[in-house]
């Protein structure tokens, strides 16, 4: 060992832990993303989890790519194969020449191996039955004892783990001391028995820099508390409560008055998500920053509420953190598939303001640039987050805030204002822009209140059916969805090195794993220019980029092309040229699978030219 | 339909509140409701209420679900911000809107419909967490405007215009409202103002979750023989526990009650509720007694009104949720923007 084609690399590999749920597995493995962090080398930790509090698989994939290629690359370079139930197909997945870390405390036949893969054994469960006595130190040290044999396998830097277990135990010194001893343990038995390194290996490098370790919950969360959300209504669903849960932790934290102790926000876990988003709705038509989270099946339940915000034209933020549908389909699994719904959520005419992040920094910046959004077009705003973002940790860039920005409200009538004898209308359209100015109830003794509902009524807020005045405030809905187009984030536009007929176009968690394809096409000597989508409505540049390609590829993550439907829908193209590469098992999609599509579509589309109709 | 303006001049000598306001100037549009409709009799008694209480119109927020009875906010206080939501759904929505601003004062208006059939939901839960409110449901057991099927109020074996007999059970909002933790319930009847006014001026002044379930019949659908929401019903079957007298302010007790008759609750803010006793053996503290005693006489097809239960020291939302005293929607980027140099912690803590 290592073997003959045994995977010869450094700092370039994937680790896949195979763990059983509950076993506390988790922290041994975010440690070993983390130690490798500190060395200065990028990684990609991705959870691969069902849906169950204890005893079903659970995976833990870090990819370390000291190149930065932060999207999923497929294949198994070492696996630690900590559960029996899955050790058949762990060890199937391995790449041949990869390897394999086992507990050889029990003896395994020759059939449960591979011939082309190198095997490593550990007698895990007898080093610790030896060392502890307590069946849940056993079970935890285990893991951080197959972490003290990679460090020596992998030759990783040790103190860079010692301190990162001392910065978790701070204040909890009394589990400092074993955790490093089980280290050690695994370390040591690992250096005396095994060839260390092997073929992987890590070298410290400087290409972390300065940017921070987080998942997109958290970060969107953050992005609530500085976006200056005071009211938080959310119903339980995976993969969004830690949404919640991190802005409860960070309020906490940034927003209780320092004299009285008193709460600056206010966070109702609700009764269902048809609760959530009415209070949402209650509170931001009195004023209030109000948000709620949440994944598909809750924007399915909120689509009343949400056409009563559009027409009503009531401020809302959603954090759709997106999970693979239909209906309950794999809540643990990741997908971008809730783009039609919450575009056109509700009955009737409805259309709504998304906005697309790509990694955790963007979670936190379109977090909160939502409230303002929302604020100013008086309208629900979607933050698409999904699953690989959110509940992943993921290497981005420093969140940075400007200490001169203030909040934009919109367009808010104040009593001076009306005392000043201002007209007011409530959907009077003063400046063009489609936006009418509001105002917060208990505004003024006389002037200015109105009465909102659902129901059809005319600029002065009073109720309706005829058909002018319903039309009218229909083309003017549209007048403000139209403003939007110039207020969302723009989209990101690439061009390749020489120019070239082909685009692709693309959105939010695919972006690491495309920038990571279009180095692999530019290797093969195919050139695509590439544009990434960061919100609903389109800018009116993502026509542009349609007009200046031939042909565009619209990469996705789901089954029926739904931001390929929205283009065709809003802009009016010719579907011909709008070619779909589209991954949707659940998994995060790769650049090997997005290079192979596009790889292969180009292929077919030189040997039979498509005829185009202009 | 269409939007009819009221007429605004009023006779000069017309009577003024403290605050120099007319019953006019409490009321709203005219309502679209069928001549006679029991609802008109509720709103009437809000702006008696509103105006008796010198409240600044304004400083109220009207938020209702879907119905008949959801239709009313626009048709009193026209000078109050009103917000017409979603079917079933004005629990959620006036939560919502409390949590933004705890100074205003919130009137939930729904109907039977509304909070029994498709929003059971929301009522309970907006009993559990004690929203500051004032709940009121307009209660005449059937849908009006889909033209008179049962709602879930509807008592087992009553019948419908129709002729159809209801088999289902009924739910009583006011025993719900009494288990899931409401601190002030209360049951009227459109028909009795005089109860029905001083009720709705105790429980704006309650704080805490406020129930009164109004029966309220429906003289287009509801009010026939064989009807338990009819007037004629309501009116031979009311079993009222005692009437209600408001004294606001810190202001003595001038008005002679015979001894051991009356019972004074004081609520927080110095609202001083005098309960002149029907029943000797009521107590309005003891909700277990409450369920106790509704329960057996609507055994018996008696509709039990009045104050049947409050808790003077009832704490509401806001106090479980601790928030500052001044209104969240009044909080500016300064009270709530952590700034950069929390940021660049943060960034530090994530390397």
């Amino acid at each position: 060992m290592p073997g003959k084609n045994a995977i010869s690399s450094v700092n370039d590999f994937v680790v896949r832990f195979a763990n059983v749920n509950g076993s506390g597995s988790a922290s041994a493995n975010e440690l070993f993303g983390r130690a490798i962090l500190r060395m200065g080398v990028p990684v990609s930790p991705r959870n691969i989890f069902p849906s169950n509090i204890q005893g079903l698989p659970t995976w833990y994939e870090v990819r370390v790519t000291e190149a930065g290629h932060l999207g999923a690359r497929g294949g198994v370079d070492l696996m630690i194969a900590m559960n029996p139930q899955t050790f058949d197909k762990d060890v199937a997945s391995i790449e041949p020449g990869g390897y394999l870390l086992y507990d050889s405390t029990k003896p395994l036949p020759v059939s449960k191996f591979r011939p082309d893969i190198n095997v490593i054994g550990v007698p895990l469960t007898e080093i610790c039955n030896k060392t502890y006595t307590d069946p849940r130190q056993r079970q935890l040290f285990k893991n951080i004892m197959y972490i003290g044999a990679l460090s020596a396998l992998l030759d990783m830097d040790v103190p860079a783990i010692e301190k990162l277990l001392g910065e978790q135990y701070k204040g909890k010194e009394k589990l400092l001391e074993p955790n490093v001893h089980a280290l050690h343990l695994g370390r040591n038995w690992a250096l005396a028995n095994l060839q260390c390194p092997i073929g992987l290996r890590l070298k410290s490098a400087d290409k972390v820099g300065d940017r921070i370790f987080i998942e997109g919950n958290a970060a969107a969360a953050l992005g609530a508390v500085y976006g200056g959300a005071t009211v938080c209504a959310w119903y339980p669903i995976t993969p969004s409560s830690s949404l919640a849960d991190a802005f409860t932790s960070y309020c906490k934290r940034l927003r209780h008055d320092p004299e009285t102790k008193e709460a600056k926000y206010a966070i109702v876990q609700a009764e269902d998500e048809l609760a959530s988003i009415g209070m949402v709705i209650g509170a931001a038509w009195n004023g209030a920053r109000a948000f709620t989270a949440t994944s598909g099946p809750g924007i399915s339940l909120m689509q009343e509420f949400i056409g009563l915000a559009y027409f009503a034209e009531i401020p809302a933020v959603i954090y759709d953190v997106q999970r693979a549908g239909p209906s309950t389909g794999m809540p643990t699994r990741t997908q971008q598939c809730d783009l039609v719904s919450a575009a056109y959520a509700s009955h009737g005419d409805t259309k709504h303001v998304l906005l697309l992040p790509e990694d955790p920094a963007e979670a936190f910046e379109f977090g909160a640039q939502a409230f303002d959004l929302a604020d100013r077009l008086q309208t629900p705003v979607f933050v698409m987050l999904d699953l690989d973002i959110g509940m992943n940790h993921r290497l981005c860039r420093p969140l940075a805030w400007d200490d001169s920005k203030v909040y934009d409200r919109g367009k808010v009538m104040t009593a001076a204002e009306l005392e000043a004898g201002k007209e007011f209308g409530r959907y009077l359209d003063v400046d063009g822009d489609g936006i009418p100015y509001r105002t917060y109830p208990g505004t003024h003794p006389t002037k200015g209140s109105f009465f909102t509902r659902g129901t059809s009524r005319d600029r002065y807020a009073r109720y309706t059916e005829e058909g002018p005045a319903y039309v009218d405030n229909m083309q003017r809905l549209l007048r403000k969805f139209e403003t939007a187009k110039d207020l969302v984030p723009r989209p990101v536009q690439a061009n390749a090195a020489r120019p070239t007929k082909f685009g692709v176009i693309y959105f939010g968690s695919t972006s690491p794993a495309m920038d990571e394809a279009i180095g692999l096409l530019e290797a093969d000597g195919q050139a695509l220019d590439r544009m990434r989508i960061r919100a609903f409505p389109f800018h009116s540049s993502v026509t542009s980029f349609l007009a200046d390609h031939d042909f565009v590829f619209i990469v996705e993550q789901n089954r029926d092309a739904q931001l390929r439907s929205l283009i065709v829908n809003e802009c009016g193209v010719d579907p011909v040229r709008l070619i779909p590469v589209l991954h949707y098992d659940g998994t995060p999609i790769t650049a090997r699978f997005i290079a192979k599509a596009i790889r292969e579509r180009l292929d077919a589309l030189k040997l039979a030219p498509q005829k185009v109709v202009s | 339909m269409t939007y009819i303006a009221k007429p605004k001049f009023h006779h000069p000598a017309l009577p003024k509140n403290t605050l120099g306001y007319t019953h006019r100037d409490y009321e709203g549009k005219i309502s679209t409701l069928c001549a006679g409709c029991g609802h008109d009799s509720i709103t009437a008694a809000i702006i008696e209420a509103c105006f008796e209480l010198s409240i600044e119109p304004h400083r109220v927020a009207k938020i209702s679900g879907i119905g008949c009875s959801s239709k009313t906010p626009d048709y009193f206080l026209g000078n109050s911000h009103g917000f017409n939501s979603v079917h079933g759904r004005m629990p959620s929505v006036l939560t919502g809107a409390n949590l933004a601003n705890r100074d205003l004062i919130y009137l939930g208006v729904s109907g039977d419909g509304d909070s029994a059939s498709i929003g059971l939901g929301q009522f309970a839960h907006a009993m559990r967490r004690g929203v500051n409110m004032v709940y009121i449901v307009e209660n005449n057991g059937v849908y009006g405007l889909t033209k008179g099927q049962f709602s879930a109020t509807a008592d087992r074996g009553s019948k419908s215009k129709r002729g159809i007999v209801n088999t289902d059970s009924s739910i009583d909002l006011v025993a719900m409202a009494l288990q899931l933790g409401a601190t002030f319930v209360a049951r009227s009847f459109s028909g009795d103002k005089t109860q029905l006014v001083p009720l709705i001026e105790a429980a704006i002044e309650h704080k805490g979750a406020a129930l009164i379930d109004v029966i309220s019949p429906c003289v287009a659908f509801n009010n026939h023989a064989g009807s338990t929401k009819s007037f004629d019903y309501v009116r031979e079957h009311n079993e009222a526990v005692n009437k209600l007298d408001v004294i606001t302010g810190r202001a003595p007790i001038t008005v002679n009650y015979a001894p051991g008759t009356v019972q004074v609750v004081e609520q927080h803010d110095g609202t001083k509720l005098v309960l002149r006793k029907l029943d000797a053996d009521y107590d309005v503290h003891d909700r277990v007694a409450a369920l106790n005693f509704l329960q057996r006489h609507a055994a018996n097809g008696q509709v039990v009104t009045g104050l049947l239960y409050v808790d003077p020291d009832a704490e509401d939302l806001h106090a479980h949720l601790n928030t500052v005293a001044r209104p969240l929607n009044a909080l500016e980027t300064k009270d709530l923007c952590p700034g950069s140099a929390a940021l660049e912690k943060i960034n530090a803590a994530l390397r």
